[in-house]
C-alpha cells in the first residue's frame, strides 16, 4: 500500500495527463496503467471555445484521486494561487508543488518550492513537492511536514532516467514519508530501477504519452513498477567480484 | 454590464446577476470551472450566491492535461 497523507493506493504509478495524441488513446493508456492518481494542470479557459471537450469529461474522474500541479508557477506566490484555484474545484486536496526556476532546464526553484510547500501545508493541503535530487532540500521539505517527497530523476520530459542514483538513494534512505520519483523517466527499466532502489512510487507522463504506442508503454510501465517493487521487497543478492557456482560442486561423476 | 473575463473585455446582459448566471451565459455550467472574482477565489458552493457587478474582473480556469 502506498500511503500519502490520508490517502491509500494499491498502484504505485502516478500518471500525467499531458500531451497524448488524443483523448481516446489517453483514456486507454490510463485504464491499462491501472493508475489511481492522475496529475493535471490548471489553466485559463478559452471562453470563446467553451464547447471544446476537456480531458476530464473523457475520463471517469471519480475513479481517480486527482493530483493537480502548480506547473507554470515561477514563484511561491503563483504556486499557492494555482493550488488554491485547484482546491476550489472541490475535487481534490492534494497538490504537486512545482515552482520552476529555469525555463531551459525546467529545474525546480528550491527556495520557492520550500516556501510554497510551507504555505500550502498551513492551508491544509496534502503537499507533494516536485524537487531536485538535493538531499538536504528533501530533508527540509520532510521536516516542514510534506506528505511525500518527489525528487526528479532528470529534467522534465528529458527521458534521461535516473542521472544521480547516489543522491536518490540517500533521499530514499533518510525519508520517512513516501519518496516518489518524478520526471525524467524514459523507459520501463528506469522506473523499475527507481522502485528497486526503494522508491514508494513513480510519477511519469511523457514516457507514456510520447511513446510510439502510449497504451503498450502504459502497460510496460505498470509491469516495471510492480516488478521493481517486488524486487525491492524480495531483497536483491549482493554484488560479488567473482563467480559463485549455482550448481553443486559435490558428487560429480566425471573428473 | 461590462466585465473583464480572462483578460478580455466582454459585455454581458444585465440579466446576468451572479457567478452561476455568468457560467450559464457562457454555457459553462456543466463543466468543471473555477472562478476568481476580483482576485478572490470562489468555492463551487459560492457560485450561486456571489453577485457580479459592472467592471468586475473575472478569471475562469479549468483543468488541462499536465504531468
Amino acid at each position: 500500500m502506498l500511503k500519502i497523507g490520508n490517502h491509500e493506493f494499491s498502484s504505485r504509478l502516478l500518471l500525467g495527463t499531458g500531451k497524448y495524441p488524443n483523448f481516446d488513446i489517453q483514456k486507454e493508456a490510463v485504464d491499462v496503467s491501472a493508475t489511481e492518481i492522475l496529475t493535471f494542470s490548471v489553466r485559463r479557459m478559452n471562453i470563446f471555445e467553451a464547447s471544446q471537450p476537456n480531458f476530464l469529461e473523457k475520463l471517469n474522474v471519480s475513479k481517480y484521486t486527482l493530483l493537480p500541479n502548480t506547473a507554470g508557477a515561477k514563484t511561491a506566490k503563483e504556486a499557492v494561487r494555482i493550488a488554491k484555484l485547484a482546491k476550489a474545484s472541490g475535487l481534490c486536496d492534494m497538490i504537486k508543488v512545482e515552482v520552476i526556476g529555469c525555463q531551459k532546464t525546467l529545474l525546480p526553484d528550491p527556495v520557492g518550492t520550500l516556501k510554497a510547500s510551507e504555505e500550502l501545508l498551513k492551508e491544509g493541503f496534502t503537499v507533494l513537492p516536485y524537487t531536485s535530487d538535493d538531499v538536504l532540500l528533501a530533508r527540509r521539505l520532510e521536516e516542514l511536514g510534506c506528505h511525500a517527497i518527489m525528487p526528479g530523476a532528470s529534467p522534465i520530459g528529458s527521458g534521461q532516467g535516473i542521472i544521480n542514483p547516489l543522491n536518490l538513494s540517500f533521499i530514499i534512505e533518510q525519508t520517512r514519508v513516501p519518496v516518489i520519483v518524478d520526471a525524467g523517466i524514459g523507459t520501463p527499466s528506469d522506473a523499475a530501477i527507481a522502485m528497486e532502489m526503494g522508491a514508494a512510487g513513480v510519477l511519469l507522463n511523457t514516457a507514456v504519452s510520447g511513446a510510439k504506442d502510449p497504451v503498450i508503454m502504459a502497460n510496460a510501465m505498470r509491469l516495471a513498477i510492480e516488478a521493481g517493487r517486488l524486487g525491492f521487497e524480495a531483497g536483491r543478492i549482493p554484488k560479488k567480484r567473482y563467480a559463485t557456482a549455482s550448481s553443486p560442486l559435490d558428487g560429480m561423476s566425471i573428473s | 454590464m461590462k466585465l473583464t473575463v480572462n483578460g478580455d473585455h466582454v459585455e454581458v446582459p444585465n440579466s446576468v446577476k451572479t457567478v452561476a448566471g455568468l457560467l450559464v451565459h457562457f454555457e459553462l455550467h456543466h463543466k468543471v470551472v473555477i472562478v476568481e472574482r476580483n482576485a478572490e477565489i470562489l468555492e463551487q458552493a459560492k457560485h450561486t450566491e456571489t453577485l457580479i457587478f459592472d467592471k468586475d474582473k473575472i478569471e475562469l480556469v479549468h483543468f488541462v492535461g499536465g504531468g
